[in-house]
């Protein structure tokens, strides 16, 4: 997702859920919502961790104010789908 | 749950509560399922690698004496080329339809393109030869590497590369491209004083569950479908089936039957849809089977690979840097869990500088299937025979090397994640203070090798209902596949907290319509999570029965206490009572006492294993021995030691075959030569020493008796732990699997 953010790894943002995260995501790099969400919900293959844990297929999931969120690919019973 | 505690029924070994059916004969398997009518299916499959199917008549089949029904892709409803979510993964759902059964292409030998009812097997079989499928037949790719070259036999016209989030202009068999990145590579690698690269390449492995695919399925006259089968998980067969046919899950009841092994083989569905088409166009219950040729042709091995490891580190031994190249082989469709295998790759390690590459590549083998740890053991193998090189050039015990480089609790991992509570040290710990690590095993053309590996595990929804009897037992009613003996080990975390013996608790994996949600049985989740609900459903019941204790007291429940199966007031009345003898006076205090728990927990907890091997080479046939073999793992909590035990030898052992002996071997026309369990050749009792399997429990956080799963992660250090021990007894390293006879007899130099 590092083209989206011009080469940045790590991103401080505000938010009390993902969603809000997602959004603020969204408002400082266009295009990274779409990569994420799908109608309104993360993407098929798509896999959430808040501060290391597994938070799977939720944005409304609530966050610290000094959360680490992570997006990664999904694995799910051992399948995982690629995505980047 | 952060210190090992002790318990009453955790950590003990019952017998297990499906044993005596099972070692009687009296468990119930797909293929024993009976119903009247019932007509049987066949599955008429590809001769071709790759083809274009240009025709299919299936007239004089269809008038062949006792045919019932003949089916074809023209009977699915027409298959958008769309993501679907089936809640165990992701999956492009043109791509899992045509796989069911082929379109327009067939893509490997053995693909599915027709199935045939009629009111025998032996019809049915006869039937399918007279379809007559007219094919243009196109040349097959069947390596990774092969695939990746830009004038390679394209599988599918329209699938581009995306990379980076940017999607090709061109068509290509590479499906993407993942990077993961942490700190400064090139730096890193600066300041090493050794650099290590090697190539290594992995062969294409099938689970090799001893029980072929099964599937019963049947339409009510109410437009009802009911699907018998084997399967890792009853709810992903019931939204796989609802995808496909594009019918209501609402519709669909899917009941598992006892399972012969799945290893992850057991998740995607084959024939299950089939029979459904089947059974529809019949009307008739259809049963279709596959024989052991249909599992190895036309399901789902783990993937062909090609890995490349560069490792830099000190002279103190300090890895400064680590990069890696995977490309994994999909199959005919993308999906290869190259993904997890650039995840776990380098997360034995805490390196600083990191970059990771995975390439996912459609070949014309069968569409890739999970595999204990998919990904994983690839992965490890490359890495974990690199970190043995630059041990043995820094002349540190490679044991010593991984304590000094060992992740540890707050690392952070190469893809971001920081690590939670781990237990890698401590497996390198127990293995290096293991007797087997230190006996003599100096005589020529012996060697002893080690090596390290990790698994995610996962978490997922599970759900469990228990109804209290009234004499003191519980029935536990769950959605998860009993594969390991996980009746037993989630029962147990039920009986402990409500203080009752394991065998007091009578556990039924059940319907879809019968029970909540639950996740397959895969992951290594089973035993984490439902047994996470069970407790749950536990604690539930537990709240119950103390309403009921103090209505019996006219005492509030806040003046009712619980432990080790007693409930006690504690407002000076002294009164007590026993789990059982409250349960005989349920009708008396308000009825009957329902409990239930549902989970997604998010807190599975990594799992380590170090595993320790000695072999020995016979120079004259280039056959490789196991003499002695010792895996070590973090259980976190062991529910019922035998049965982790169970699944750490087991995976070893998969382990050992994947290393020595088994692959795909193809011909030229990309047909597998070795379709059978003679031919395929997976490591016997006759073939291995006892595994001795060595539990160390460094509780998970994120499960109240601090289980982290065990399944998976045995089977990801043996092929490392090998090719160094082999490297150990005859001084080549080993970079190609399986390290088979002929591979190690021209290694030698011998032909």
């Amino acid at each position: 997702m590092r083209n989206l953010t011009g080469g940045e790894a790590n991103i401080t943002l505000p938010g009390t859920t993902v969603r809000e995260v997602i959004d603020n995501l969204e408002s400082r790099y266009p295009g990274m919502k779409e990569r994420l969400c799908e109608e309104g919900r993360l993407r098929p293959g798509i896999a959430v961790y808040i501060n290391g844990l597994l938070s799977r297929g939720s944005v409304l999931e609530r966050v610290d104010a000094d959360a680490e969120i992570h997006f990664l690919p999904a694995i799910g019973g051992g399948i995982a789908e690629s995505f980047d | 749950m952060t210190e090992n505690k002790e318990y009453k029924v955790v950590g003990t070994r019952p017998i297990r509560h499906d044993g005596v059916d099972k070692v009687t004969g009296r468990a119930l398997y797909g293929a024993d399922f009976q119903i009247a009518g019932l007509l049987h299916g066949r599955v008429l499959r590809s001769p071709h690698a790759h083809a274009r199917i240009l025709s299919i008549d299936t007239s004089r089949a269809e008038a062949f004496p006792g045919v019932k029904g003949v089916v074809t892709a023209q009977d699915l409803p027409s298959a958008e080329d769309r993501i679907a979510d089936l809640g165990e993964g992701a999956v492009n759902l043109k791509h899992l339809c045509d796989n069911i059964l082929a379109s327009d292409k067939v893509l490997y030998t053995g693909h599915a393109v027709a199935a045939v009812a009629a009111t025998s097997p032996h019809i049915a079989e006869e039937a399918c030869k007279l379809i007559d499928v007219e094919y243009e037949v196109l040349p097959p790719v069947l390596e990774v590497r092969q695939a990746m070259e830009p004038d390679a036999p394209l599988l599918h016209e329209t699938l581009k590369t995306t990379s980076m989030g940017e999607t090709a202009d061109e068509p290509s068999n590479v499906a993407s491209h993942i990077q993961h990145t942490l700190g400064d590579p090139e730096k890193g690698f600066a300041e090493a004083d050794i650099i290590i690269e090697r190539d290594f390449v992995t062969g294409t492995v099938h689970q090799g569950y001893i029980e072929p695919h099964n599937a019963t399925a049947h339409f009510n006259q109410d437009g009802h479908l009911t699907i018998w089968c084997s399967t890792q998980g009853a709810f992903t067969v019931r939204e796989q089936v609802a995808e496909i046919l594009q019918y209501p899950i609402s519709k669909i009841k899917v009941v598992p039957m006892e399972i012969g092994g799945g290893f992850g083989g057991k998740i995607s569905v084959y024939i299950k849809p089939v029979a459904a088409l089947l059974a529809k166009k019949t009307g008739k219950p259809v049963k279709v089977l596959m024989n052991r040729t249909d599992v190895f042709e036309g399901t789902g091995p783990t993937p062909a690979s090609y890995v490349r490891v560069k490792m830099g580190a000190t002279k103190a031994g300090k890895i400064t840097a680590a990069e890696a190249y995977l490309a994994f082989e999909g199959g005919a469709y993308p999906g290869s869990p190259v993904g997890p295998g650039a995840m776990c790759i380098f997360a034995p390690y805490s390196i600083e500088n990191v970059i990771i590459d995975g390439y996912d590549v459609v070949v014309n083998k069968p569409k890739t299937a999970p595999y204990r740890a998919p990904g994983a053991p690839n992965a490890a193998f490359g890495s974990e025979t690199v970190i043995d090189e630059l041990a043995e050039k820094l002349d540190i015990d490679p044991l010593e090397f991984r304590l000094i480089n060992g992740a540890k609790e707050g690392d952070r991992r190469a893809d971001g994640p920081v690590h939670p509570r781990i237990g890698f040290i401590e497996t390198v710990e127990a293995a290096k203070a293991h007797p087997h690590y230190t006996a003599p095993n100096g005589k020529k053309h012996h060697g002893r090798g080690v090596a390290s590996g990790y698994w995610f595990n996962i978490g997922l929804e599970s759900s469990v209902t228990i109804n209290v009897n009234s004499d003191g037992t519980i029935n536990l009613i769950e959605g998860s596949t009993d594969i390991g003996g996980t009746r037993a080990s989630i029962a147990m975390q039920a009986a402990e907290v409500l203080g009752i013996p394991a065998e007091s608790v009578n556990p039924s994996v059940v319907d879809t319509n019968s029970v909540g949600y639950t996740a397959v049985t895969g992951g290594s989740r089973t035993t984490y999570a439902t047994g996470y609900a069970a407790y749950e459903a536990a604690q539930d019941v537990k709240r119950k029965m103390i309403e009921r204790a103090a209505k019996l007291w006219e005492v509030d429940a806040s003046n009712v206490q619980f432990e080790d199966g007693v409930f006690s007031s504690i407002n000076g009345k002294e009164e007590q009572i026993s789990f059982r003898d409250l349960c005989g006076q349920l009708g008396q205090t308000g009825g009957p006492v329902v409990g239930s728990g549902t989970v997604n927990p998010g807190g599975a907890g990594g799992a380590y294993a170090t595993h320790v091997v000695d072999v020995v080479v016979d120079e004259e046939t280039g056959k490789v021995e196991i003499l002695r073999y010792t895996a070590v793992q973090d259980a976190g909590k062991a529910i019922h030691p035998s049965y982790v035990e169970g699944q750490i030898q087991g995976g070893a052992v998969q382990g050992i075959g994947w290393a020595l002996n088994e692959e795909y071997i193809y011909n030229d026309e990309g047909t597998m030569t070795n379709a059978s369990f003679l031919d395929y050749r997976m490591p016997t009792c006759l073939d291995l020493p006892m595994i001795d399997a060595v539990i160390v429990e460094v509780p998970n956080p994120g499960h109240p008796y601090g289980v982290r799963g065990v399944g998976e992660v045995p089977i990801v250090p043996p092929m490392a732990a090998i090719a160094n021990a082999i490297y150990d007894a005859i001084g080549i390293r080993m970079t190609e699997l399986p390290m088979s006879p002929d591979r190690l007899l021209k290694a030698m130099g011998k032909i």
